[in-house]
């Protein structure tokens, strides 16, 4: 349990680091790249979960397809590499005390509703947590109670990425 | 592990996101937010499945991957033609509907 818990702080600490660098940094590529460790990170807690199928379609879809998507973007909109300029508009105290009120107002929810509630992870249950994230059982799942979400998502996929060709396509 | 503390990192980079779609200029910084948000809700999802003992977060953290998968597709594709018609991603020149 207690190695666990280090891991976790760690990859916590590591994650909110980056995560204020992509909203912070004043050069754009370094953002996406701060992404990347966040992204990371929440695969290595999904990992901690037991995720283990998620976890690797997190390190597949966001890291390998999702930051190359991002950093095309910014290739293609030739942004300002140098950091010389300006990427945040003028209403940064205004975001961070709406960001504040929401994280105060989440926090106390959440340590009022769930205090001290354990996950469950050692002896027989922790077979069992093992046993919920794995690809096999996953995949029962998707195919028979989930399979009608499973296709709408699917279309959707497709109408999405069609949509974003005819969007960006020079007539 | 308590299922708090994955609940409240993930309302953390939640408000982490919240700021950085108010503040930020840029079209793709912007994009990258909402990334940030849509990766703290999965987190919850997969801290719920472990605590209910239950495969229905897993399998909706992967539809939310998928859709933001989409979403970034789109959100681009979007912040291209901007800066196509604009000369510039900056979310804050599109004012065409200002009266």
């Amino acid at each position: 349990m207690v190695v666990q818990n280090i891991f976790f702080w760690v990859l916590a600490v590591a994650m909110v680091l980056a995560a204020i660098g992509v909203v912070r940094s004043p050069n754009i590529v370094h953002s996406a790249l701060y992404l990347v460790v966040v992204m990371a990170g929440a695969a290595a807690q999904y990992i901690l979960l037991a995720a283990e199928f998620v976890a690797w379609v997190q390190v597949i879809i966001y890291i390998g397809a999702v930051i190359i998507l991002f950093l095309f973007g910014i290739m293609l909109t030739r942004a300002p590499m140098g950091g010389d300029t300006n990427l945040d508009n003028d209403q940064r105290w205004q975001a961070a005390v709406v960001s504040v009120f929401l994280a105060g107002v989440l926090g106390t929810l959440l340590i009022q509703e769930f205090g001290k509630k354990e996950i469950a992870i050692s002896g027989a249950k922790g077979e069992q947590l093992l046993h919920i994230g794995k690809a096999a059982n996953l995949a029962d799942s998707i195919f028979t109670a989930y399979v009608v979400p499973f296709e709408v998502v699917s279309i959707l996929l497709l109408a999405a990425l069609v949509g974003a060709v005819v969007i960006a396509r020079r007539d | 592990m308590i299922l708090n503390q994955f609940l409240v990192l993930a309302a953390i980079l939640f408000c982490i996101g919240v700021y950085g779609v108010l503040a930020r200029r840029n079209g793709v910084l912007v994009l990258m937010s909402v990334e940030l948000m849509l990766n703290a809700v999965n987190i919850n999802f997969i801290a719920f499945s472990a605590y209910l003992r239950s495969v229905a977060g897993d399998v909706f953290a992967l539809f939310v991957i998928t859709i933001a998968a989409a979403e970034v597709g789109v959100g681009l594709a979007i912040v291209l033609l901007i800066y196509r018609n604009l000369r510039s991603p900056d979310l804050d020149r599109v004012e065409q509907l200002k009266g």
